[in-house]
């Protein structure tokens, strides 16, 4: 035996699947075998670029106004229980792919291990590599009982590559009934509109920390990351102070961000923090206290106040 | 309105964490309540004063006996609390875990809601939640930013990659809350003091029939510990109020502006 049946869930997002989905086909093509990706709604506008990165079958689960973990999870033990069923099923550690894949683990009772970034097969087994304590420790997990083995995988753990294949045939595939799982119903959807990249696709990141001061001052690095065209982002102490969303943390609760160049300003670099970006090419820090944690990371350290150095670097990059 | 809010109890995250001799993560010594926690804490209390009635109670689970963090969350004003302590329980995955705090909800009778965290500040895993609610068959709104319940109707405001999506939800259900969606109160004197007192009731892995637990339960087993790459620190500068050049140059090196 092999790993001979990958399943991947895919995000789509404005009809195309993301980047980071893209990412988790690449590498499950890779590992040999067969891949077939899963998407909600309608597979067929998505069938191209799945099947030009590897993918030979896309489940099209549509799944109206019903929560993706519940619905998907039931659409993918429906599949299995009619005698397809995966070696192994790779998702994307985002809100949804952490939904499907616990709601899939107690259906098919099996463990499942999260905020991977690689995975080997061997055999029939296979083993995934999980960063702890702020990245600077890797643990290799071994999956032990039966197949399906569950995991997810933090976004920029792999470089998609398309591989030239045909469309992906498209299946449907309907949602079984939920029971009571089924009556949490979304009744409307907001796009937030954002004028410049994701944060975890973005080419460069600017996050703020508790040393702002106050809320009001995360402007200033909203204001630099659009100057750089970048995206903003944050540290979890003022996530938790309710200054901005949480969709805008970086760390180890949060987002896991890879950008050229990652600019801390007013942040210690607690290792919450430092896990979600110590994979940046390059990294500029500013803080008060020259012995924050973040400038032993840090490629070009400021040892100053952000109210000062900020404004001058805005107004700086504004007259050019 | 019972409300039932799973809590976890952490090694103080200030201290730089250690594996033991098993792999598992240390969590000996002085635990403190994860503070993701106390904002679904603050929400079940806001949300029981709302209803005008009712209580909050907690689940948690530790390998060791420690309390330190559940009075933390008694003193906020939770009414109870069911700890489930067993050296058993060591190594436990995220299903045992969900299935170890769904039992424990099952002790204390169930609940009209139930809150977590979206993930805990030391394992992170991230899917207990959602697991606790496939095996308690409720209905789940995970990453809720911002909770109402109106007329036995939870209608909740959850955090999606492209902004947030509105949703309702009958009750029960479960639900988990993002950091910063409330602000959780200080425990008072007289709230610490009254804690002090409150029912804690500790109960073992076996008293709530969920086997295996612990690593004989976990379906997976570590296989390798390594040390990643250390990154170097770069140059380090004292602002004189030119220091923004510094990172002009950089930034022009970089060929990014």
């Amino acid at each position: 035996m092999a790993i001979n049946n990958i399943w991947v869930f895919a995000q789509v997002s404005n009809g195309a699947p993301t980047s980071a989905s893209l990412e988790l086909v690449t590498k499950a093509r890779s590992l040999g075998g067969s891949v077939s990706v899963w998407v909600a709604g309608d597979g067929s506008s998505v069938a191209g670029s799945l099947g030009e990165h590897g993918a030979t079958k896309v489940f099209a689960v549509d799944y109206g106004s019903n929560l993706a973990g519940a619905a998907v999870a039931s659409a993918m033990k429906s599949v299995i229980d009619g005698g397809d069923s995966p070696d192994l099923v790779m998702f994307p550690q985002s809100y949804e792919g952490r939904d499907v894949m616990a709601r899939l683990s107690v259906k098919l009772d099996r463990t499942v291990l999260t905020n991977n970034i690689d995975v080997a097969a061997s055999g029939d087994s296979v083993t995934v590599t999980t960063p702890i304590f702020g990245g600077n420790t890797l643990v290799s997990t071994t999956f032990t009982g039966g197949a399906p083995y569950l995991a997810a995988f933090r976004p920029k753990s792999f470089a998609p590559e398309a591989s030239g294949g045909a469309a992906a045939a498209v299946q449907a595939v309907s949602v079984p009934d939920l029971g009571a799982t089924g009556t949490a119903k979304v009744t409307a959807v907001h796009v937030e509109e954002t004028t410049g990249p994701k944060l975890d696709e973005a080419d460069i990141v600017v996050s703020g920390g508790r040393g702002l001061g106050e809320s009001a001052k995360y402007e200033m690095v909203e204001q630099l990351a659009k100057l750089l065209k970048g995206a903003p982002g944050a540290s979890r102490a003022i996530v938790d102070a309710g200054w901005v969303p949480y969709s805008y943390q970086v760390g180890q609760t949060g987002k896991v961000v890879k950008p050229s160049v990652y600019i801390a300003a007013g942040i210690s670099g607690a290792t919450q923090h430092m896990v979600g970006m110590k994979g940046s090419k390059n990294i500029i820090a500013i803080n008060k206290d020259k012995e924050a944690p973040i400038f032993g990371i840090a490629d070009l350290g400021i040892v100053g106040d952000v109210h000062k150095v900020l404004p001058k670097l805005i107004e700086a990059l504004q007259g050019r | 309105m019972n409300i039932i809010v799973c809590v976890k109890q952490i090694p103080d995250p200030a201290n730089p964490g250690a594996l033991d001799g098993n792999n598992a993560l240390k969590r000996d010594g002085k635990l403190i309540l994860d503070e993701s926690d106390s904002y679904g804490v603050e929400m079940a209390l806001q949300l029981v004063d709302a209803a005008g009635g009712g209580e909050v109670s907690l689940v948690s689970m530790a390998p060791n006996s420690e309390t330190a963090g559940l009075r933390t969350a008694l003193a906020m004003g939770a009414a109870k609390a069911v700890l489930v302590s067993d050296p058993a329980l060591q190594g436990s995955d995220a299903l045992t875990t969900a299935k170890i705090l769904a039992a424990a909800v099952k002790r204390l009778g169930g609940a009209d809601l139930i809150i977590a965290a979206t993930e805990s500040s030391d394992g992170y895993t991230g899917t207990v939640p959602e697991q606790m609610a496939e095996v308690l068959g409720l209905p789940s709104v995970t990453f809720a930013k911002k909770v109402s319940i109106d007329g036995g109707v939870l209608k909740a405001d959850r955090q999606t990659e492209a902004g947030y999506d509105e949703v309702t939800c009958p009750l029960p259900a479960l639900i988990s809350v993002t950091a910063g969606v409330v602000e959780p109160r200080y425990p008072s004197f007289k709230g610490i003091m009254a804690a002090k007192s409150k029912p804690v009731d500790e109960v073992k892995a076996s008293d709530l029939g969920v086997t295996p637990v612990g690593w004989d339960g976990a379906g997976q087993k570590i296989t390798n510990v390594a040390q990643a790459e250390a990154r170097a620190a770069g140059e380090v500068i004292e602002d004189d109020g030119e220091a923004f050049g510094k990172i002009v140059a950089f930034l022009e090196g970089l060929k990014v502006i």
